[in-house]
């Protein structure tokens, strides 16, 4: 597999605004650190999860691949081209080849246009079809993702939010891209719901091919969708490996804890919880070190000064974790 | 997997809207004080201009409802013929400064940046004098008259119409549904005017509704003050004014055309309001 999309040392950085006693004394204005150097490689065809916990950076990192938001530093490459590039920004048809699908149904779209409106305007802005063949090709966007025809005509008010999320996947695929990124799709929905989506999302890729980052918080959900998964802890990818190993046997200490914390379904799986200590850190004053130091059992002095970088460890992955040979070692 | 679309059964939303007893009454009345703006021929029993000098400042009587003036002209068919410039005022005072405003508004809310900036100093300054200060110095400079005024009323009231529309571009962005259009290469007209404009407009519908109630005003107060439309034209100010020095003896002068104020500008109120229900997306 080829990396349709490879992201290198990616920054973001928020300015919060300067306060007058900042403006009097001098001090420069702070940032949030929204992305501390993410380097990612998304394979053509797989679906890639992203995990980690709130604010962590993930909608973050999916808001830059569609330049919903311009990195402060690093860059990211689509089949070999630099998105941010003066000639990436000319050429349109990265809007078509790479899309996204939003968090909140509610939001996403626009309550004042019929579901045949938002399909028909996708087609048209990009040219998918001749005006006359457009109505055919919304009944198949329609036929899709499941929705009945009488749909076409219903604005999004009279739809239920898995609905909705349908209409969405539904625009996205309208353009025929490449890579979906999926936002947080199925968070604001009902687990039953949930598996329709998801499953639907799955059965799509089959049939069209398509590369998926899949953002979410719910691991079981990520274990059962993605091929690879990767950590983020604090702007940073802190684990990223194939999805059955990940999961089995995870390597960085903060991937144990998170995975630990997540809620089993099974009764006499209840054993040993890895419980984190401490407050994740804030964005506006990171750590020094290993962004994971504050919280970490087996933090030394390297970790307190020095970043690690994120390594190949056994056939498992990659690993940003200074020691993680001994803390796998026994444990 | 297929489930049907899920469709309560509802009453439409004009329905809706129509049970409400203030919408109908402000419908009622806007929907007369438009038939007399436009046909007042046929509802003013005599000639607004008809001097009768032998019936002069007479009371309130079964031949002259709303009684004479101060030359024998019937009062009632004068506060009806005036219908058509106080009319006219609340749409040709409101309307450049609507839509000047919602195109500005519009652009700064999603622009934003410098122009957003210059904006934000200009409403400052705007704002800091009382709207009728302000256009009275903008009239004073132009001449007194109706074409003049408007161009004041629109040269100041714009501004409130683009602060309200920036406000409301800048909370629609809020939602996905921009961003989507921006991740589907939309252009910035299509995504500021198809998608966000029509979600943003509704209050600046509703406020255009108080916008029209209050340029009545403004424009009878500045036709009062004999700056806006000028004798001997029909016009609710000036027909006030022409009743000011009879107050006592002849109440019936000033009254009847300051009731067809409070009225119209009651009929606005109450249309804006039920606009307001009427044109909330429902969630």
């Amino acid at each position: 597999m080829t990396a349709v999309m490879q992201i290198r040392d990616l920054h973001l950085r928020f300015p919060t605004g300067r306060s007058l006693a900042d403006f009097v004394t001098g001090r420069p204005g702070r940032e949030v650190k929204a992305l501390n150097g993410v380097d990612l490689d998304l394979k053509r065809g797989e679906t890639l999860g992203v995990v980690g916990e709130s604010g962590c950076g993930k909608s973050t990192l999916a808001r830059c691949i569609v330049r919903l938001h311009t990195p402060s530093e690093g860059s990211i490459e689509f089949e070999g081209q630099d998105i941010f590039g003066k000639a990436s920004r000319d050429d349109r048809s990265y809007y078509r080849r790479v899309q996204m699908m939003f968090q909140d149904p509610y939001s996403s779209l626009n309550p004042r246009m019929t579901t045949g409106q938002i399909l028909t305007e996708a087609l048209k802005v990009h040219n998918m079809r001749p005006e006359a063949d457009i109505p055919a090709r919304v009944a198949e966007l329609l036929d899709l993702v499941r929705l009945p025809q009488d749909a076409q005509g219903k604005l999004p008010h009279e739809f239920s939010g898995g609905q909705r999320q349908r209409i969405a996947i539904a625009r996205a695929l309208a353009v025929e891209p490449e890579v979906l990124i999926a936002d947080e799709l199925v968070s604001a929905l009902d687990v039953s719901v949930q598996a329709q989506v998801v499953n639907l999302l799955l059965e799509l890729q089959q049939e069209l091919g398509l590369t998926i980052l899949f953002v979410a918080h719910d691991l079981r959900l990520v274990r059962h969708v993605s091929n690879r998964v990767a950590v983020i802890y604090l702007g940073r990818i802190v684990e990223i490996g194939d999805s059955e190993t990940l999961f089995s046997a995870p390597s960085h200490p903060y991937s144990q804890a998170l995975l630990s914390a997540a809620p089993s379904l099974n009764p006499d799986n209840r054993g040993a919880v890895t419980r984190l200590e401490g407050e994740l850190p804030s964005p506006l004053n990171m750590p020094k070190g290993c962004p994971f130091h504050i919280r970490c059992r087996h933090a030394n002095d390297v970790c307190r000064k020095d970043v690690p970088a994120l390594q190949p460890f056994e056939g498992r992955g990659e690993v940003a974790c200074h020691h993680v040979k001994e803390i796998n070692a026994y444990a | 997997m297929s489930d049907a679309v899920f469709t309560p059964s509802q009453p439409s939303r004009i329905r809706l809207a129509l049970r409400k007893p203030g919408f109908v009454v402000g419908i009622l009345i806007i929907g007369f004080s438009v038939m007399l703006a436009l046909f007042p021929g046929i509802f003013a029993p005599y000639d607004p201009n008809a001097i009768d000098y032998l019936a002069v400042r007479q009371p309130p009587s079964w031949t002259h409802p709303f009684g004479t003036d101060l030359l024998g002209r019937d009062s009632l068919s004068r506060v009806i013929w005036a219908y058509q410039v106080n009319m006219q005022m609340a749409v040709l005072a409101t309307v450049f400064a609507l839509v000047i405003g919602v195109v500005v508004g519009a652009l700064v809310g999603y622009y934003r940046g410098i122009a957003d900036l210059i904006f934000g100093r200009v409403v400052d300054a705007v704002i800091t004098f009382p709207f009728l200060v302000l256009v009275i110095a903008v009239v004073a400079v132009l001449g007194p008259g109706l074409i003049n005024m408007y161009i004041a009323i629109t040269l100041v009231g714009w501004v409130y119409y683009a602060r309200l529309m920036r406000a409301e571009v800048i909370a629609q962005m809020g939602n996905d549904y921009a961003a989507a259009g921006i991740v589907m290469g939309y252009s910035d007209r299509r995504i500021i005017f198809r998608h966000l404009l029509p979600n943003a407009i509704t209050p600046v519908i509703v406020y255009w509704m108080t916008d029209m109630a209050l340029a009545i005003l403004l424009g009878s107060s500045l036709g009062y003050l004999g700056l806006g439309a000028q004798p001997p034209q029909s016009e609710w100010g000036v027909l006030i004014a022409e009743g000011r020095n009879f107050i006592s003896t002849a109440w019936w002068l000033s009254l009847m055309p300051g009731i067809a104020i409070v009225l119209t500008g009651l009929g606005f109120s109450l249309l804006g309001d039920g606009l307001a229900d009427l044109l909330r997306p429902r969630g």
